[in-house]
Order: C-alpha cells, then structure tokens, then sequence
C-alpha cells in the first residue's frame, strides 16, 4: 500500500511537470468542455423562452443552472484514455509499462486525477462567471450537497473502469475512432447532455436508466441540483455500485485477454 | 480552370494514397452517419418541445445543420489538412520546394493536401441540405437560392482566408497548431444560428472566429431572412479578409528563413 502511495505521488509530479510544458493543450481541453454545455444551454434557454417561459418544468434559469452545474460534473469524470490506448498499442509504447511491478491503470488514475487537480480551479472561474451572465436559479438542499461527493466519486469511478475498458479495444483493432463515436454519441444522449434526461421521450429514458451513462454525468447534476428525492438518490447510487463492479469484472477479463493478442509490434 | 486542374490533381493523388486503406471509406461513413444522426436526433427532441425556435422553423434549422456538415466537411477535406502541411514545411524547411514551382505558391500550399473520405460529411450534409430545401418547397424562390449560393461563396472566402492567416503565423511563431485546433473546435458553435448566443458570444463567433457568415448566414438566405446590408456586409468582409491573408502570406514568406532545410 505504502508502494503505491509513492506510485501515485511521483506519477503527480511527471504530470505536473508535463502540464507546465504544454499549457496549449489545457486550454484546447478547456474550451471544449465550456463550449459543449454551453451551446446546450443557450439553446435550451431559446426553447423555453419560445415556448413561453418553460418546457416540462425548466425555466431559461433553470437550464442555466443544469448545464453550469452539468459542465462541472462532466469535467469531473472525464477521460482521455481512449485516445491515449490506441497510440500506446500501436506504438508499443504500452511495453515498458508491462514490465513494471504494478498495474497501468495505477498510473493512469493518478495522471488523470493530478490534471483534474490543476485545472478545476479554472473550471470553477468560467462557471462562477458563466453564473454572472446566465443568471442560474440553484436551489438545492443540504443533505444532496452532502450526498454528491460519494456520488460524484463514484460517478468517476464509473466512467473511468468502462472507458479505461473500451479503450483496450484498442489491442484487436486501431481503428477504434469509430468505436469511441459510437461511444461519445450514445453519452451524448443519455448522460443527459443534450437535454435534462426529464425532457426525452419515455422510451429513451428508460434506456437511459439501464446504461450506464446517465449514472456518470447527469444524475450528479441532477441531485445537486436538489431535483431528486433520498430514494432516488439511493437507487442511482445502487445503479452506480452495480455499474462499478460490472464494469470491474469486465476490465478483468478484457485486460487478460487484450493482453495475449498484444504483439508489442514497434517496441 | 487551372485551379480545378490543380485541385483534381491534388485532389487524384489523395486518391491514390487512400486506395490501400479502403475500408477507411467505410469507418468514415460511418462516423459522419453518426454524428449527422446525432445532430438530427437532437434536433428532433429540441423541436418537440417546440414548433419554432427563436425564430427559426425546424427545415430551417435542418437546412443549417446541411450547411453546417458541407462547410466544415470542405474544410475538413482541404483547408485543415493542407494548412496543417503548411505549418508543418515552414518548420521543416521543405516550403522550399513549393516556392519554387511554377505556379501560385499560395494556392499550392491551400489545396496540397486533400483528405478524399472527408466526402462523406459533404455529400451527407448537402443531402440533408436538399432534403430540407424540398420541405421549405415553394418557400425558396429564386432570390433566395442566389442570395444563399453568394453568402455560401463569401464565407468560404472568410473561412478558407480566416485559416490561411492562422496559418501564417507558423513564419513568426512556432506553435500554431494549437491556434487551428482551437479555432475546429470553436466552430462547433456553428451548427447553431448565432442569434441565440448572448451578444458577446455572438460578436466573437461573427467577427474573432467568423463563423456565422459561413453558417448562420446562408441558412438565413434560404429561410429569406437575409437582408442586403448584411449581404454586403459578407462580400465586403470576404473582400477584406482574402486581401488581409494574401498580405499576410506575401509579408510571412519574405521571412521564411528555409531553415533545418
């Protein structure tokens, strides 16, 4: 245990020190994540004014306080490690990383935590200042500000095992962008990024509450938004834990299996 | 006429470097099929909470996302791969054999590099394009089909202009990458009419990163919302834009040093 503290520290400052040299890159990241719930919002917000003030429940501020709160969560929870996987494998880069004493995924955990760390300060500006212009109405409640942060946890945990999963994808094919649309598109729709999921039709809701999606990103956004009940909040953490370990036991049998097909070519 | 016999070279040796990954074809289809899907898909849950948005009517917006998928298609086939190659030889030192052909450099570096599956969001986005223009039907009159065919032609011109400055840059700094990227995903914003933004978004998606004439505006033209002075106001910006990059691009090769090469 003591080993992999040190693991975790020393993979913090190669991060650190990578972020420092390419600051671009951090900006390029930012802006994507500012820009997608933002255009969201603004459309969302034109509905409601063009359908007189609301739509099933949602205020202009409403939306305003949903997408604010959303881009924060997603920020939260992201990856990049599909997009890494494929250059690894195809490069053989993934080599050296097999012959050290401890998982991959160690080191990708902490590479992914240490860039949260550095740039949610910033995330937390934009939206503070996203605030200032959309005017949000949060009303939320003390025990849901409470419950978030095992959620949100959670939540990331999620997101991370599936797509750290779907990312080894990348040891039978390289061709695996068309993989990771397929991915991001179904995200898109039933995280509850293009729309509070309250307001899709009944069928794809109920979609939405089987995959795993939704448990990532929109209902973290949801319950800090105060919009459900200790039950439900309850049940999404049990959707979530079911999730977490489904999740575990297939990157288990993936991680074997990609394993054997690795040819190291280019190492 | 010399243009289009360069660009179906360029345009034939693209081809020819495809043709051993055939089945590209096939994964870009299908990343374009989704996407326009999921573009149409969320349009399809806007508007049913709707009948007009800001505006807009649903084939309208549907014939914006058409534009949308065409311009940045076109752009995604041409001007970013070839603008990408231009940052690239300035660094290297290989610009040296482009300058010294018998022809236009400027056009040479603009359309040297042609990504050929990049055809399927351009053929995706003008079908959705006449799918919506055959639902607006009889609303479309011949003013409206020359005004939107000049306003497309415009922002092609601010666009292809707006990348070609960016690009530029690559003769006075060394990191320009990171400036297109940021620009391809600023554009994003596109797929939207930017009257809903907020006034300054608005102001910098028309003007910082002048997306709107390349989208918004032609979509306008169909819809027969276009005025003239904003018709003007495209052909003026265009007129200025592709002078300001010529300058740029003349100003920048003055400083190519050749160097590494």
């Amino acid at each position: 245990m003591r080993g992999l503290a040190g693991i975790y520290a020393q993979q913090f400052k190669v991060t650190m020190a990578s972020f420092i040299q390419y600051r671009a890159a951090l900006v390029i990241w930012l802006i994507g994540h500012v820009l997608e719930p933002l255009i969201y919002l603004v459309v969302w917000s034109t509905v409601s004014r063009s359908a007189g003030g609301s739509v099933g429940g949602f205020t202009a501020a409403d939306f305003a306080a949903y997408f604010i709160v959303l881009m924060i969560v997603n920020h939260m929870t992201y990856t990049w490690i599909m997009y890494e996987y494929e250059y690894r494998v195809r490069q053989g880069t993934l080599s050296p990383d097999l012959l050290r004493p401890v998982h991959p995924i160690h080191s990708d955990i902490a590479d992914n935590l240490t860039s949260k760390l550095i740039t949610l300060p910033g995330m937390l500006v934009i939206a503070v200042s996203l605030g200032f212009i959309f005017r949000p109405a949060l009303h939320t409640v003390l025990w849901a500000i409470a419950a978030f942060i095992p959620v949100v946890l959670l939540a990331f945990a999620v997101r991370f095992v599936i797509e750290w999963t779907l990312a080894l994808a990348a040891f039978w094919t390289i061709r695996t962008s068309a993989l990771n649309q397929m991915y991001f598109m179904a995200m898109l729709f039933f995280s509850g990024q293009i729309a509070p999921l309250e307001l899709l039709p009944h069928p794809l809701r109920v979609i939405a509450f089987v995959l795993p999606f939704r448990w990532t990103i929109g209902f973290p956004t949801e319950l800090l938004l105060g919009r459900l009940t200790p039950t439900q909040t309850l049940t999404g953490m049990g959707m979530q834990a079911a999730w977490l370990a489904a999740g575990l036991v297939l990157m288990r049998v993936v991680w074997r299996a990609g394993l054997k097909v690795y040819s190291a070519v280019g190492a | 006429m010399r243009f289009l016999r360069l660009l179906f070279v360029f345009w034939r040796i693209g081809i020819l470097g495809e043709l051993s990954y055939r089945s590209n074809f096939i994964f870009h289809l299908l990343e374009s099929v989704l996407e326009l899907g999921t573009a149409l898909a969320g349009l399809a849950v806007v508007f049913s909470h709707t009948s007009t948005l800001g505006g807009w009517r649903p084939d309208e917006i549907v014939a914006l996302v058409g534009i949308y998928f065409l311009v940045s298609g076109a752009i995604r086939m041409v001007i970013q791969p070839s603008m990408e190659r231009l940052i690239e030889a300035v660094h290297e030192g290989t610009l040296d054999f482009t300058l010294t052909k018998p022809e236009d450099a400027q056009l040479l570096v603009s359309i040297q590099k042609v990504e050929v599956w990049s055809i399927t969001d351009i053929v995706l986005g003008a079908g959705v394009l006449v799918v919506a223009l055959v639902r607006l039907g009889a609303n479309v009159g011949l003013w409206e089909a020359a005004a939107f065919a000049a306003s497309l032609v415009a922002g092609a011109v601010i666009v292809y202009s707006f990348w070609l400055m960016l690009a530029t840059l690559a003769f006075w700094f060394v990191r320009v990458e990171n400036m297109l990227q940021i620009f391809s995903s600023m554009y994003e914003a596109g797929r939207w009419p930017v009257g809903f933004y907020p006034r300054w978004l608005r102001f910098m998606l028309t003007f910082l990163i002048p997306v709107a004439f390349a989208t918004t505006v032609p979509a306008q033209a169909l819809a027969g919302r276009l005025s003239w002075p904003t018709l003007a106001g495209a052909f003026a910006l265009a007129a200025m834009l592709a002078v300001l990059s010529r300058v740029f691009w003349r100003v920048g090769v003055r400083r190519y040093s050749s160097a590494s090469s």
